[in-house]
């Protein structure tokens, strides 16, 4: 069991927002995950274009170590099953680079647009998600 | 070197609002998936707050003429509904529901290290990578 906590996640919802339009207004970009990962990747892209990704994702990795120095432990339970991770890594990194996007460019910034891919494609993945969940814990796992 | 520092301070604060939301949790996602069993609804609190402070903003932002340093917004123009777009989703949906993480969350775990995200973590890059190359081939195939 998790707790439910409707105003922390309203409210960490409404920060990921924020940086969203920091990124928009000041950088003219999509906040994206998968993309802005992605575009490291080889062949990498010429040296501005990698800077800009590079110190998004530095603030991301260290986002919580800087929230720990100020509040203490982040509370996170990761499965351990290292196949199961594998697999499950390497379907996420596949797939929301494959679909041009994954919770947070079509989730949070496609739907904020009404674009009708993202809306097309969060509709699939929430779908399949919720769908993975119900056949390991309650069929398979039951 | 302003842009790249708008964007560090772009990726902290989207790391913190994952942690205060909880998202960066990966049972609290799993327990929002599982609306049959030990449904916890707060991740839909987290998609409402920022998809609120997200769709207001950019309808202003989105008037300007250009962001602050850089010639133009980079916004997809797309809207066609293909088959890698519902594909791909499809099967980021299933790795999402297998292991709990998405990718922002994927980002703030790398710290801790906990053994799951060490395997999680480079094969979701792996995944990445073979996405990115697949889509580059394709393009090229089309062109040539």
């Amino acid at each position: 069991m998790t707790e439910f906590t409707p105003f922390a996640s309203f409210f960490g919802g409404m920060l990921i927002g924020a940086s969203a339009l920091i990124l928009m207004g000041f950088n003219g970009r999509i906040a994206g995950i998968s993309g802005i990962t992605s575009a490291l990747l080889p062949p990498a892209p010429p040296a501005a274009e990698a800077a800009w990704r590079a110190a998004f994702l530095a603030g991301l990795a260290g986002a919580p170590l800087l929230y720990q120095l100020a509040t203490g432990p982040i509370e996170r339970t990761v499965q351990s099953a290292l196949p199961l991770m594998i697999a499950a890594g390497l379907l996420v990194g596949f797939g929301s680079v494959f679909g041009g996007g994954c919770t947070s460019g079509h989730g949070v910034c496609g739907l904020s647009r009404m674009a009708p891919r993202s809306i097309a494609a969060t509709a699939t993945f929430m779908a399949v998600a919720v769908a993975t969940v119900f056949v390991t814990r309650h069929v398979i796992g039951g | 070197m302003r842009a790249t520092l708008t964007a560090l301070l772009s990726g902290l604060v989207f790391g913190i609002g994952l942690v205060v939301s909880g998202m960066s949790n990966p049972a609290k996602v799993l327990n929002f998936l599982d609306i049959a069993g030990s449904w916890d609804p707060s991740l839909a609190f987290v998609m409402a707050g920022a998809i609120f402070v997200t769709s207001i903003g950019y309808r202003l932002i989105l008037r300007r003429p250009a962001p602050e340093f850089a010639s133009a917004f980079a916004l997809p123009g797309r809207r066609d509904i293909d088959m890698p777009l519902i594909g791909g989703a499809a099967i980021f949906g299933l790795g999402w529901g297998l292991g709990g993480f998405c990718p922002g969350p994927a980002w703030t775990a790398i710290s801790a290290g906990d053994t799951g995200t060490l395997a999680f973590f480079p094969a979701m890059i792996a995944g990445m990578w073979i996405a990115k190359t697949a889509l580059a081939q394709k393009r090229a195939l089309k062109t040539s």
